[in-house]
């Protein structure tokens, strides 16, 4: 309030009939307790919470009773206290009206709050500000905290900006959607809580402002936050900027828009232009977790339509039944009855009353008939371009439904399909009533499914094409051995036959051979080694382009290059293969000559020093190889490691007993070396795994952003490369013990 | 218990197509008072008669391909067509050419190709141009002349029924004249524009009854932009498309038919304001219909001036529709959060 905002508009938009003064016009009230509380497991993006309670357990109020799965994830806690009556499939309120685990609590009635503390007394610091961000994003993850504002992303995650630098918070308190009111009563009511909530917001992600965007269509909350910031003594800050009133405004990329002029790139994060944004009835509810130690457990939900007699705003505790509610706010169904969870214009209706209240329920909307008729049947579209003028993305309305209409999904994604942020401003203008919205749902899910077919088709030829590869080599490694070994075999036999005089020199030049053939060797398997770190960045990059819808015309290229590297790759080996052979059968001269010379002595110094070196050599290729084989994911690793293990402990035998016999001392066969090359040799690797960890969260960032159905997957990738890296560290640690 | 389920958004703005289609009908409605004022009776009998064939020729096809008949009728669209090529033929032409022009703008222009929503050409104006090329007599032969060039009162409604219906020549030759655009461009190598304006057609400056027709469709098609039914993008770059060519070339007034007469003579405004707007055969982005605009106003001035017909609206018209595609793909709109605009489809491409 004591700067100047420039604001900035967005393209298109809508004025609809707003239908907020039904339900703003009482305090909030706190909705009386339901027989039963059920509380589904996933109230948020990200993986569902796993259960830590079992039938029968009584909980307190506050009490976690389901755990994070994994980072994407959100605990859960039980709203009052009362006993686990179930935990049981139940419908929960999402489109697909499907069943999912949920936990079943009857309260006692009691309401008895477990023991819970603000975060200060916690730690024991006196000034919040002492507080590391680690302990106030852990804080507000413990405490189950999900956007609030409708899609329900999982805040501590949100928080979490990486390597982006963060200039500007926004708390999203526009809230442009039709009838509800749950912020704009928030924000009366709470508006000191918001305020406290944006400054610990702002101490997490180290931004100099924060910008609270509110409709101008909601006065007494604008008034109630300047006030509060007073108070608060943050308007220095933190300023609450009201905007104009226009559908949809509270979208998360239209407000940044409107306060920012900044664009959130497509497919992309805020954070990427430098801006967190948040819900303000999120940042109450991180004020509560922060300050006082009280988890998510309820939130403001606005009952209103014609089809309830008493319309207003409750504070409801998560796992109310819809119909509980709707009962207090005298529910008078009709004959069609239409029940929506959210706003007309993005709310899904619900197949059933039985639903519970979750983290993201911020309206019930019991319209009658009258007050929203049920869509006319569609007109043909006439192009007229009503939808193009109203969408807030830029896109062509009209145009993707002519694609979607006739399956031409291409199309349809080349017309940036993806970016609809399914707002519904192109249905609510559209004067032929086509469902638009529900075209584009249809086609977004088509291409998606396509899409993974294809992945998944291109992840086996891939991984048919690494087996063929790795057979090949085998092959072609064993192959050498063999020849080797027959060929100094028959090398040995002719020496005997010849006059040992003979011998000598013959040996002598067998081994300046191999000499010269070892540096060819070396060089080989450098090329080699460049190859196919080549082929594993060029595969990175493929990947990263079949991601990026913006690279796709790389993606042939990619591929093209990946062939080539492989047909490389397969050369060298052949080459590698072939100078081995010529390497073996040099020093299995050498080795026949000098065993020759030594006959007498087989425990002579430098024999036993050839033994060792034999064997370090052995090593050293089955290391190669394992690094290789984990590079491809293959199955042979775990009987790679143990060959090494074993290879290890004789190459230690073998230097011992040369150091033995060099010195002839007794001692010197205790050697705690060897242990350490191999835990150098895996930082390189633990580096590469680590890479590939911040690789998978980064695109798990995206794809959260997004919301995209690839979340869970990409969060169970996420993990497993965290296993594997552990694995690897407890293999270093091990290996420098 | 059974709820409603319907994908959302749950609510719908007031716009409706039949609403829409109704309004551009009604908004021809000051054009269509001129022409009656001017020119007599004849236009307003041929927009009756188009409208009722055009609606009948609707119907029959929707029956004919099983659709429910009322309630694809009440979308209007029939009716729009009908009114805009009773409008576009010439006031006193025989009945079976609004007769054929109208059952094939509606039969084959829009419903072989789908019906509503489907056809890629404008359909009056596929009807105007078959007649046109088919019937070129009873097309350039029976426009009426205004009461002021004829010295005459304007053609009475019998006398036009008498004309459209039964042919009475004599009336006809009372009452027809050649249009200014027509008259100009062929007698400009004779005459000097001096001369020339002294005639009666003219009458000093353009004929008056021209004038107040196009200033009539001209308001019709600014309420239609008030009323957000039709955006400004076409009819702008069509009118500044065709006034910079006729400027360019205009100027001699001795040589080529000068600006004035191109903008408010002829059908500039019903083409600007009622068929080159026409949603479904045009351009779709903003500034593909600038583009497309204005290539309706080069291709106008270029048949009219070099060309043989005096007035090319529908060919002008027709000629962009094919192009309308190409355009659209070229001009997409940046979408939020991309840098750059797309161009074009590539096959392949994602």
């Amino acid at each position: 309030m004591t700067h100047l905002i420039q604001l900035f508009d967005f393209d298109g938009g809508i004025h609809p009939a707003e239908n907020k003064t039904q339900s703003n016009q009482r305090p909030v009230r706190k909705a009386p307790m339901p027989e039963e509380l059920v509380l589904p497991l996933q109230q948020h993006i990200g993986a569902p919470a796993d259960i830590i309670v079992t039938v029968g357990d009584t909980v307190l109020k506050g009490q976690v009773i389901a755990e994070p799965h994994g980072y994407v994830s959100a605990p859960l806690h039980a709203p009052t206290s009362g006993t686990v009556t179930a935990i049981e499939d139940r419908q929960v309120p999402h489109a697909s009206g499907l069943s999912e685990i949920c936990i079943v609590i009857r309260p006692d009635g009691n309401d008895t709050w477990i023991e819970h503390q603000s975060l200060c007394a916690e730690l024991g610091v006196d000034d919040c500000d002492d507080i590391t961000n680690d302990d106030l994003i852990k804080r507000i993850r413990d405490c189950g905290i999900a956007g609030l504002g409708g899609a329900g992303f999982p805040t501590a995650v949100k928080l979490n900006t990486g390597k982006h630098t963060i200039d500007t918070l926004i708390l999203n308190g526009a809230e442009c959607e039709p009838y509800i009111t749950a912020d704009d009563m928030l924000m009366r009511e709470r508006a000191a809580d918001v305020i406290r909530g944006a400054q610990i917001l702002l101490q997490i992600i180290k931004a100099e402002r924060c910008l609270i965007g509110v409709e101008d269509n909601k006065p007494e909350a604008i008034k109630a936050l300047e006030d509060a910031l007073l108070l608060h003594h943050e308007e220095h800050h933190i300023d609450v900027v009201t905007i104009p009133t226009k559908y949809p405004s509270g979208g998360e990329k239209q407000l940044i828009q409107i306060l920012t002029g900044r664009e959130v790139p497509s497919g992309g994060i805020p954070a990427q232009v430098g801006i967190v944004c948040q819900n303000v009835g999120t940042a109450a509810a991180v004020a509560d977790a922060v300050d006082h130690g009280v988890p998510l457990i309820s939130r403001i939900t606005t009952v209103t339509g014609d089809a309830v007699t008493d319309k207003g705003n409750w504070e409801v505790l998560f796992g109310t039944p819809v119909s509980h509610l709707l009962e207090i706010s005298g529910y008078k169904p009709e004959k069609k009855e239409r029940v929506i969870m959210g706003g007309p214009m993005m709310g899904f209706a619900l197949p059933s009353l039985d639903l519970p209240v979750v983290k993201t329920t911020n309206c019930l909307l019991a319209p009658t008939s009258k007050e929203l008729p049920g869509n006319n049947p569609a007109m043909a579209c006439i192009r007229c371009g009503m939808c193009a003028t109203a969408c807030p993305a830029g896109l062509l309305p009209q145009q993707l439904y002519w694609f979607s209409r006739a399956e031409e999904l291409d199309k349809a994604e080349q017309h940036n399909l993806f970016d609809c942020i399914e707002c519904g401003a192109c249905s609510y203008v559209c004067p032929s009533e086509i469902p638009l919205v529900q075209y584009y749902r249809h086609t977004k899910g088509a291409i998606r499914e396509e899409r993974a077919a294809q992945e998944k088709a291109e992840q086996a030829r891939q991984r048919f094409e690494a087996r063929i590869a790795r057979q090949e080599r085998e092959q072609a490694e064993k192959d050498a051995k063999r020849k080797a070994r027959a060929e100094a075999a028959a090398k040995t036999q002719n020496a005997k036959k010849d006059a040992p005089a003979k011998a000598a020199p013959a040996a002598k030049a067998e081994q300046t051979a191999a000499a010269a053939s070892n540096p060819e060797l070396e060089k080989l398997q450098k090329q080699l080694d460049g190859a196919q770190a080549a082929k594993v960045k060029t595969q990175e990059k493929l990947e990263a382009a079949k991601q990026d819808p913006e690279q796709a015309d790389k993606v042939a290229v990619f591929e093209a290059a990946l062939v080539k590297t492989q047909d490389k790759i397969k050369a060298l080996a052949k080459d590698i293969a072939a100078a081995k052979k010529a390497a073996k059968a040099a020093e299995a001269a050498g080795t026949s000559g000098a065993s020759d010379a030594d006959k007498g002595d087989p425990n002579s110094p430098e024999r036993l020093k050839k033994k060792w070196e034999m064997a370090q050599g052995r090593l050293d290729t089955a290391l190669k190889r394992l690094a290789q084989a984990e590079e491809e994911g293959s199955d042979t690793v775990e009987a790679l490691k143990e060959g090494i293990a074993k290879q290890q402990a004789r190459v230690d035998e073998a230097k011992a007993a040369y150091e033995k016999a060099e010195s002839g001392d007794a001692e010197g066969a205790v050697q705690t070396e060897p242990a350490a090359p191999v835990a150098a040799d895996l930082t390189p690797k633990i580096q590469a795994q680590k890479d590939r960890v911040e690789k998978a969260r980064e695109r798990l960032e995206m794809a959260k952003s997004e919301g995209l159905e690839t979340v869970p997957a990409l969060e169970k990738a996420v993990n497993k490369q965290l296993e594997k890296l552990a694995a690897l560290e407890a293999q270093a640690s091990s290996g420098e013990a | 218990m059974a709820l409603l389920t319907l994908s959302s958004p749950h609510t719908h703005g007031p716009n409706q197509t039949s609403r829409i289609m109704l309004t551009v009908a009604l908004a021809t409605l000051p054009g269509l008072i001129a022409l009656t004022w001017f020119f007599g009776w004849g236009t307003f009998i041929n927009v009756v008669l188009a409208s009722l064939v055009a609606v009948a020729s609707e119907a029959l096809v929707l029956k004919m391909r099983g659709y429910p008949v009322s309630f694809f009728l009440k979308d209007n669209t029939a009716l729009v067509t009908g009114v805009l090529l009773g409008l576009a033929l010439p006031p006193l032409g025989p009945w079976w050419v609004t007769v054929i022009a109208t059952a094939f703008a509606i039969i084959f222009a829009k419903q072989i190709y789908g019906g509503m929503g489907n056809n890629p050409f404008n359909p009056a104006m596929v009807g105007y141009a078959l007649v046109l090329i088919s019937f070129p007599v009873e097309m350039t032969t029976n426009w009426a002349a205004s009461f002021q060039a004829t010295g005459n009162a304007a053609v009475g409604f019998v006398d036009a029924m008498s004309v459209i219906f039964a042919g009475t020549q004599t009336i006809t030759d009372a009452f027809t004249g050649a249009t200014p655009l027509d008259h100009y461009k062929h007698l400009i190598s004779k005459e000097t524009s001096e001369a020339l304006l002294q005639d009666a057609t003219f009458n000093g400056w353009l004929n008056a009854g021209w004038e107040w027709v196009n200033l009539g469709f001209l308001a019709g098609g600014l309420f239609l932009i008030w009323r957000r039914i039709i955006s400004w993008h076409i009819p702008v770059s069509m009118l500044a498309a065709l006034f910079l060519c006729s400027l360019m070339f205009g100027w001699d007034e001795d040589l080529y038919t000068p600006t004035y007469l191109h903008l408010l003579s002829g059908a500039t405004m019903l083409g600007a304001f009622f068929i080159a707007t026409d949603p479904v055969s045009a351009s779709t982005t903003p500034t593909g219909k600038l583009i497309y605009g204005a290539g309706i106003g080069i291709l106008l001035f270029v048949i009219r001036t070099w060309g043989a017909y005096p007035d090319a609206v529908a060919f002008a018209v027709l000629l962009m529709n094919f192009a309308a595609p190409f355009i659209d793909a070229y001009t997409q709109p940046r979408t939020y959060g991309h840098e750059k605009a797309r161009r074009g489809l590539k096959p392949g491409d994602k």
